[in-house]
């Protein structure tokens, strides 16, 4: 579903990514761990058409970034840790421009849909800066699964989020991995990734430095492998 | 909380068109615009008192007869157009970087001169609601009849001119750490030949000028809107992407 081959992203004079080799299968679940500043998001946001390759190949669901972006972008979901939404927006307000923004026929029952699949369908006339950070959260993944899309990517969806609201988002989370969706999420809290993810991949110095599946890592746990990882 | 497995119907987005409908992309930006700024009046409002403001301060500072009022009022009126719709251009902008709504906006799978477009119209509908107000205002105060057909033409063309490379450079300046200060200084030299053929045009009515001295500056102001209008069209993706 997703291949990046020798991926590099340069900032001027400062190289991110160094040739980052890259696979997901459809239906899988891949944890992106590392610490800060390896080059998470900036990877994460090459693979949302967001930013441009300094060189190398990525091909997400048969299509090519950046000549084939708008193909991509119609089947790829994004959740940041920003809401991308709209504070002065209700939460149906919100979802009905984004679904006009997909060009998603009879959207009405759609959002409903959403509001109801992410707990909000009560708050739907709610201005979306009345909302909790959770709340806006879960909004936000409700806005990148409108269109039913086959990749999920997942930014560090937990930044500032409670214990209540980070346990409310597994929820969603798994309801949304559920469905046999492509799922890549990074992430430095190794306790959800260990709890959602069926792969963890580690980026440390601008590559992918390990790999392993959860059975791989049935005899070591996550934190063990992570540090190993970093170290090595 | 209840988390739903609700049973959703398969696909329902239109992948085999991903550039989607461009005018509904366009009409959704506007849409979501002016219903956001209608309920928070924010952008508005600053641009409104900061015009209001303009036009009292040069009140106070030219004490003028009423000959040397006419002469002036073309370029008061576009000095107070250009500030308020830098202040305008620049919030319109920074609304969609503060929440990473930008990012929302890029994600969309439609052509990217969409959210152009309706950025344009949005900004253009916000400038042109303040010029109504202040106009009238502007009348009173300095006893001069704006109201004619020819001069709101002018008006009306200057404006687009301006918003159309203003948003242009918004989208570019809000990038940046010193999007406030940068914002006015790349825009205010690229849009000089726009303000120069407005304020040319402008006087040219107020003053009762000739038509044929009239028409050349009008004849600019169309020209430029067209070319800063394509040009932002063509720019628009590299200049927002990373």
């Amino acid at each position: 579903m997703i291949t990046v081959k020798k991926l590099v992203k340069r900032f001027g004079l400062k190289t991110i990514l160094r040739g980052v080799d890259f696979e997901v299968q459809p239906g899988e679940f891949v944890a992106l761990l590392g610490p800060n500043g390896a080059g998470k998001t900036t990877f994460l946001r090459i693979l949302a058409s967001l930013s441009r390759p300094s060189v190398g190949e990525v091909n997400i669901a048969g299509y090519k970034l950046p000549h084939e972006a708008a193909q991509v972008r119609a089947r790829l979901g994004v959740v940041s840790h920003l809401p991308l939404l709209y504070g002065d927006l209700t939460a149906e307000e919100n979802l009905r421009f984004y679904a006009r923004m997909y060009n998603i026929p009879k959207y009405e029952l759609r959002v409903t849909e959403i509001l109801d699949m992410v707990g909000l369908e009560a708050r739907r006339r709610d201005l979306v800066r009345t909302f909790s950070r959770g709340m806006q959260q879960r909004l936000a993944i409700g806005r990148a699964v409108l269109h039913d899309p086959d990749v999920i990517l997942f930014d560090e969806p937990y930044t500032g989020l409670d214990q209540d609201a980070s346990s409310m988002l597994d929820e969603v989370l798994k309801t949304v991995a559920s469905k046999g969706r492509t799922v890549v999420m990074t992430s430095h809290d190794l306790v959800h990734a260990e709890d959602l993810a069926t792969r963890f991949d580690i980026l440390s110095r601008g590559i992918i430095s390990a790999s392993a599946s959860r059975k791989e890592l049935r005899r070591t746990n996550l934190l063990t492998f992570y540090r190993q990882a970093l170290a090595g | 909380m209840v988390i739903k497995a609700t049973k959703m119907k398969p696909i329902i987005a239109n992948r085999s068109q991903p550039s989607g409908n461009f005018t509904e992309a366009v009409s959704a930006v506007v849409w979501k615009d002016l219903r956001a700024e209608f309920r928070s009046r924010e952008l508005f409002s600053a641009m409104l008192v900061f015009s209001l403001l303009i036009i009292l301060i040069f009140n106070f500072a030219l004490e003028l007869d009423i000959k040397t009022r006419q002469s002036v009022t073309a370029g008061v009126l576009w000095s107070t157009f250009a500030f308020a719709g830098t202040l305008g251009l620049n919030r319109s902008m920074a609304i969609e970087k503060d929440r990473g709504c930008l990012d929302g906006l890029l994600l969309a799978p439609v052509d990217r001169s969409a959210i152009y477009f309706g950025k344009v119209i949005s900004n253009l509908a916000f400038m042109l609601i303040v010029e109504t107000i202040v106009l009238p205002v502007y009348s009173v105060l300095y006893n001069v009849n704006l109201f004619q057909p020819g001069l709101l033409l002018v008006i009306l063309l200057g404006s687009i001119g301006y918003v159309a490379v203003g948003t242009l450079l918004a989208a570019m300046s809000v990038q940046t750490r010193t999007r406030d200060i940068l914002l006015p200084i790349l825009l205010f030299p690229v849009v000089i030949p726009v303000l120069l053929a407005a304020v040319k045009a402008s006087s040219g009515f107020l003053t009762g000028a000739d038509f044929a001295d009239i028409l050349l500056p009008i004849n600019l102001l169309i020209a430029y809107d067209i070319i800063f209008i394509a040009v932002a069209f063509m720019v628009f993706d590299n200049v927002v992407e990373e």
